[in-house]
């Protein structure tokens, strides 16, 4: 199992607009570069990525709420 | 050239103590958003306490150096590594030509300060290094420091590795923090309620918080004592014919969210102020992460000064303590 972890503080979202779907669901598979997420700080939304290959198990952090440095945003397998 | 920019973090940006004296024309002082640890960190490498340093905000930068100098890192907790080594925070280290500084994530605070011996040597503008990009002045040619910049820095022989500040005189906000302000000119357009509530309510760091100024969402709306607006001054309660701003004052457009203005301010507006953050805490909202809670609290001018020189004095020790031999390393 390996965790994505936020960089940095601010407001984690799982999809580009309300409308869109999450960027990842439980099965999906992942390759390194692949935007699992956005935090947004200072009026910017910065895209976390992946930094391993795997398949993707869940989100840990919730949808539109805060989240801190180091905080556990996804969880891959693999 | 001296410091190579691998890559530059979310926002990192050359400030020093700012460049006072031209806000009358509209051009803040800037510098530094916590000038407590922008100090600090230059006492610790040797340097005058208003040389140029890296502010870095949330997410560290990853800098290789092309000679050998001294480092310290104060300010908010960002775990320091030399090669890949940690290194402590409010101390002074070496860092070698060819050593590569980086950072882990960010573990206290918002805003990390690298002094390294000599000074930032960038060309001043109106007296000062320190970044102001919205009128493109001071900083790498008026903007922050971006990947692949590389960084003059000055000479210095004044400087050893070793020093450390004592814990109990870092300075970091609380949780909740505690900002005091100064009710101000505008205070008795509040109703008495409404006064109360902004000083008892919790609030929190809004997303739209930077240099500029932070604002603040959670407590209740203003109320306003009724009145008919002055010609000039716009409908809405939370409107003044035009006024001027200080460094620290609370504006509340609406009534709604209020923003406190820091070093990046505009000079002045059309929006009631209720009050000022005191100058011995606006280091402490520089340091304040996205939702973070904070507390407002009533003080007088009396206590404004005796907080003044409260942080004065603290500054005072900490130069004492570093005028004495180095702490061994161990």
């Amino acid at each position: 199992m390996t965790t994505i972890l936020s960089p940095l503080p601010g407001t984690f979202y799982i999809r580009v607009n309300p409308e869109s779907e999450p960027f990842k669901k439980a099965g999906d598979a992942v390759s390194v570069g692949d935007t699992i997420g956005l935090v947004e700080v200072m009026k910017t939304f910065i895209e976390i990525k992946a930094e391993v290959d795997g398949t993707f198990v869940e989100y840990s952090a919730k949808d539109t709420e805060p989240v801190t440095a180091g905080q556990n945003l996804a969880e891959l397998e693999g | 050239m001296t410091l190579k920019i691998i890559s530059h973090g979310l926002s990192t940006s050359i400030q020093d103590l700012g460049r006072p004296g031209y806000f009358h024309l509209g051009i803040p002082m800037g510098g530094a958003m916590d000038r407590f640890s922008l100090r600090v960190a230059n006492m610790l490498v040797g340097n005058p306490e208003d040389v140029a340093c890296l502010e870095v905000v949330f997410l560290g930068p990853k800098i290789e150096f092309t000679k050998s100098v001294i480092v310290a890192v104060t300010g908010a907790e960002l775990p320091i590594l030399v090669d890949g080594e940690p290194r402590d925070t409010w101390s002074s280290f070496e860092v070698k030509a060819g050593q590569v500084l980086s950072f882990e994530f960010l573990q206290a605070g918002a805003r990390a300060y690298i002094a390294i011996s000599g000074g930032i040597d960038t060309p001043t503008a109106l007296g000062s290094r320190s970044t102001y990009p919205i009128g493109a002045l001071g900083g790498v040619d008026g903007r922050n420091v971006q990947t692949g910049d590389e960084l003059p820095v000055g000479d210095s022989s004044n400087s050893k590795a070793g020093l450390s500040v004592d814990e109990k005189l870092r300075r970091l906000p609380d949780t909740p923090a505690r900002l005091r302000v100064l009710p101000g000119l505008y205070w008795h357009r509040l109703t008495e309620a409404s006064g109360n509530n902004f000083f008892s309510d919790e609030w929190s760091v809004a997303p739209e918080a930077d240099r500029m100024g932070y604002r603040f969402k959670g407590g209740r709306p203003l109320e306003f004592v009724d009145r008919e607006q002055p010609f000039g001054a716009g409908a809405d309660p939370s409107n003044i014919v035009d006024g001027c701003y200080c460094y620290g004052s609370i504006q509340v457009p609406g009534g709604k969210e209020p923003i406190v203005l820091h070093r990046d301010a505009v000079s002045g507006g059309g929006y009631f102020t209720l009050g000022a953050v005191i100058s011995a805490d606006m280091d402490f909202i520089g340091q304040l992460q996205p939702h973070a809670p904070v507390k407002f609290e009533k003080i007088d001018m009396a206590g404004a000064n005796s907080a003044r020189a409260e942080r004065k004095q603290m500054l005072e020790i900490i130069r004492k303590e570093l005028r004495q031999e180095p702490k061994t390393q161990p």
